[in-house]
C-alpha cells in the first residue's frame, strides 16, 4: 500500500475560548479529491491552516507524503494553497504570477518561461501571459490561482472555498472545471466548504465537520444515504427534520410523535430510548405525492396533506404540504415528469414514504 | 456655487503663494545700483554660483534632506508595519495616537527638550559620565547626526501615516500566498510589500524632504554655528543684511531644487504625482 499524501493524527487547536479542532485524525489517499465540509467555524479554516503550516497545532502530527510536517515553515513545506479571495499578486502579470513559485526554487528564466506556458496551456489560458490579473474574468483568474500552485507539482493542493466569491452560473461551472483539472493533473485535492452541492460533486471523500470534529467521513453516496449522525443527515442534502419523541421502537424501525400528534415511522440509528426526545429525517425525493391514496405504493405510510405552496425550480420543484392533522411543514419533490403542473395551492392531496428510506436520530 | 465654495481655497492659494511669489521672483531677477536704484540683473543668481559657501551649503542641505528622508523611512516603516499588521486594531490606534503626540507641543519646545537631553551638561551626557562610558560630559549637540535626529523625529509623523495608510489595503492573503508559494520574507518585502507601498512611500518621502529641506528651527537649534542650512542663508539675507534681492534669489534656487528632487523621486519610483498624492 502507498503511503497516504496526508496523514493527520490526533490533531488538536484551542483559541482562547474556543476549541477549533479536537482530536482529528484521517488520512487523504494519493489522487484523490478530499473535501471537508462545514458551516463556517466549524473549524475547517483552522484545519486546513495547520496543513498549509500557517498555524501551530496544539497537539498531534501531519504528515505530507509520510513527512512529518513538526516544525516545517510554509514555504518549505510540498503543499500549496488556493485562497479563498485568491490572492494573485495584482503587481504582477499573469505569466509572473505562476512563476513566482518556481522563481523561489531557483528555476532558471527559459525553463521558468517554458514552464508558464506549458500550465497556462493546460488551464486553458495559453497567451494570456502578459495580461494583467485584473484583465482576467472571474473564472480565468480561478484557473490562473490553481495553475500558479499546480506549476510548483505540490503533493497537495489545499482549496480554502475558492469558489465562494463567483457568481451562481461561473461556481456551476467552474465545479465542473475543477473536477476535470484534479483528474488530469492527478494531485490531490484537499478542498474546504459550506456548500454541500460542491462537496458532493466535485470529491471522493467527504468530511462533515462540526465543532472542530469529523461527524462522518465517507463518499457523498454514503454521506448522502446513510448519514451517520443528525447534523449530517441535517445538512447535507434537503430534508425535512421532524422533531417528537420515541413513542415505540425495535431494532429496526422507531415510531415518532410530533407535539401536534403526528405520528411517523422512520428506521432505526440505534440507541433511541422510548419517550426521549428525537428526529427522523426525510428526503423530499423519498416521499411520493398522489392525488389519490390508493395510487401510493403499497408500502409507504399515507398521509393526507394540503398543498401550502409550489416551489417551481424546474428538476428540482418541490411542493410544501401541511399535514392534515398536525399541521406540519413537509416538503416532497415534484416527479420531473410534469405530472403536477397543475397542482394548486390549497388542493388537498395524499403523500407518504417507505419509513425504511427515513431515519430516526436521538436529538 | 462651486465658485463660491472654492474661493477661500483660491483666495489663499493667490494672496500667500502666488503673489508673494510672483514679487519674490522680480526681486531675485533685479540688482541694487544705488539707494532706490535697481535695474534688471541675473547677479544674485551668478553670486550663488561664483560664491562656494553658497552652492556647498546648497549641495550639503539636500544631501542631509536627502539622508534624513531615507533615515525617516527605515525607521517609519517597521513602526507602520507593526502598526498594521502586528499590532491588534485598538493597540495600533494607542500607536498612531503615540506617533502624534509629539505633535501636540510645537517645534521649537520640541527642539529644547533635544537641547534639555544632549547639551554638555545635559540629561544624557550626564548619564553616559554615570554609565562610565565617557570619563566627562561630551557636546551632544552642534553635530551633524544631531540635526539629522532632529529632523527625522520631526517627520516621522509624515511617514508614518502615508505608510500606514498604503498598507493597511495591503490583503494579508497576498503575503501568505506567497510565503506557500516558497518565498522568503525579504523577497516578499521586496517583490509584494514594497511594490503595493510604493505610492505611500513616494507621498512620504516627497512630504518630509520638503518639510525637511525647508525646515528652518531644527538645524539652527541643534546644529547651531556648525549647521550649516541652506534656509539660514536666506534668513541671513532677508533679515540680517536687508539683501532681499539674494535672499529671494536663494529662495527660487531651493524651490527648484525641492522640484527637481520630486520629480527625480517620482521618476524614479515608476510613480505618478497624482496617484501617490491620492495615497498622501
Amino acid at each position: 500500500m502507498t503511503t497516504p499524501d496526508l496523514a493527520v493524527e490526533g490533531l488538536v487547536k484551542h483559541f482562547a475560548d474556543h476549541r477549533a479542532v479536537e482530536d482529528l485524525s484521517f488520512t487523504v489517499e494519493r489522487g484523490s479529491f478530499f473535501s471537508i465540509l462545514g458551516p463556517s467555524g466549524c473549524g475547517k479554516t483552522t484545519l486546513l491552516r495547520m496543513i498549509a503550516g500557517f498555524t501551530v497545532p496544539d497537539g498531534g502530527t501531519i504528515r505530507i507524503g509520510g513527512r512529518s510536517m513538526h516544525g516545517v515553515a510554509p514555504n518549505r513545506r510540498p503543499v500549496n494553497m488556493v485562497f479563498q479571495q485568491l490572492a494573485l499578486f495584482p503587481m504582477m502579470s499573469v505569466g509572473e504570477n505562476i512563476a513566482f513559485g518556481l522563481a523561489r526554487r531557483g528555476v532558471v528564466k527559459p525553463e521558468r518561461h517554458r514552464r508558464v506556458e506549458a500550465m497556462l496551456e493546460r488551464v486553458g489560458l495559453a497567451g494570456a501571459a502578459r495580461k494583467r490579473v485584473d484583465e482576467l474574468s472571474g473564472g480565468q483568474r480561478q484557473r490562473v490561482a490553481i495553475a500558479r500552485s499546480l506549476v510548483l507539482e505540490p503533493t497537495l493542493l489545499l482549496l480554502d472555498e475558492p469558489l465562494g466569491a463567483l457568481d451562481l452560473k461561473l461556481r456551476e461551472h467552474m465545479k465542473i472545471e475543477l473536477k476535470q483539472l484534479q483528474a488530469a493533473f492527478g494531485t490531490t485535492f484537499v478542498y474546504i466548504t459550506h456548500d454541500q452541492s460542491e462537496a458532493l460533486v466535485l470529491s471522493d471523500h467527504v468530511a462533515v465537520m462540526n465543532h472542530g470534529r469529523f461527524e462522518q467521513l465517507g463518499t457523498p453516496q454514503e454521506l448522502y444515504y446513510r448519514p451517520a449522525t443528525a447534523f449530517v443527515a441535517g445538512f447535507v442534502g434537503a430534508n425535512n427534520r421532524i422533531a417528537g419523541r420515541v413513542t415505540a421502537h425495535d431494532g429496526e424501525l422507531a415510531e415518532l410523535t410530533t407535539t401536534d400528534g403526528w405520528v411517523v415511522r422512520a428506521r432505526n440509528s440505534g440507541g433511541l430510548s422510548l419517550g426521549g426526545a428525537a428526529a427522523a429525517f426525510v428526503r423530499p425525493e423519498v416521499a411520493s405525492l398522489e392525488r389519490a391514496a390508493d395510487r401510493l405504493p403499497s408500502d409507504h405510510v399515507q398521509y393526507a396533506g394540503k398543498v401550502q405552496s409550489l416551489l417551481f425550480d424546474g428538476a428540482n420543484s418541490a411542493v410544501l404540504l401541511n399535514e392534515e392533522r398536525s399541521g406540519f411543514e413537509f416538503r416532497v419533490a415534484l416527479p420531473q415528469t410534469g405530472r403536477f403542473a397543475d397542482l394548486k395551492v390549497g388542493e388537498r392531496v395524499t403523500f407518504g414514504f417507505d419509513p425504511q428510506r427515513a431515519i430516526c436520530f436521538n436529538a | 456655487m462651486l465658485a463660491w465654495l472654492l474661493a477661500p481655497a483660491l483666495l489663499w492659494l493667490l494672496l500667500l503663494i502666488v503673489l508673494p511669489h510672483i514679487d519674490l521672483a522680480l526681486l531675485s531677477l533685479r540688482e541694487r545700483v544705488a539707494p532706490r536704484v535697481y535695474r534688471p540683473s541675473l547677479n544674485q543668481f551668478r553670486t550663488f554660483f561664483v560664491e562656494p559657501l553658497y552652492w556647498q551649503v546648497f549641495v550639503r542641505t539636500a544631501i542631509l534632506s536627502a539622508l534624513a528622508t531615507a533615515l525617516t523611512l527605515l525607521i517609519a516603516f517597521p513602526v507602520a508595519w507593526v502598526i498594521t499588521k502586528v499590532a491588534s486594531s485598538r493597540a495600533s490606534a494607542l500607536l498612531l495616537v503615540l506617533c502624534l503626540i509629539p505633535f501636540w507641543v510645537s517645534e521649537t519646545v520640541r527642539a529644547l527638550g533635544w537641547l534639555i537631553l544632549l547639551r554638555e551638561s545635559g540629561v544624557l551626557p550626564a548619564l553616559l559620565v554615570k554609565l562610565g562610558i565617557t570619563p566627562v560630559p561630551v557636546e551632544l549637540l552642534y553635530h551633524d547626526a544631531t540635526i539629522l535626529i532632529g529632523l527625522i523625529y520631526t517627520s516621522m509623523l509624515f511617514m508614518v501615516v502615508p505608510l500606514v495608510s498604503s498598507l493597511e489595503s495591503l490583503d494579508n492573503a497576498l503575503i501568505e500566498a506567497a510565503y506557500d508559494l516558497g518565498a522568503s520574507g525579504f523577497v516578499i518585502l521586496r517583490r509584494i510589500v514594497i511594490p503595493h507601498a510604493a505610492p505611500g512611500i513616494t507621498a512620504g518621502c516627497i512630504v518630509v524632504f520638503m518639510l525637511t529641506l525647508g525646515n528652518y528651527l531644527t538645524p539652527t537649534l541643534l546644529g547651531g554655528k556648525n549647521s550649516q542650512w541652506f534656509t539660514e542663508l536666506i534668513y541671513t539675507q532677508f533679515i540680517v543684511r536687508f539683501n532681499w534681492e539674494q535672499g529671494a534669489a536663494f529662495g527660487f534656487l531651493l524651490l527648484a531644487l525641492s522640484t527637481a528632487m520630486v520629480a527625480l523621486g517620482l521618476r524614479l519610483s515608476g510613480q505618478r504625482f497624482v496617484d501617490v498624492m491620492r495615497r498622501a
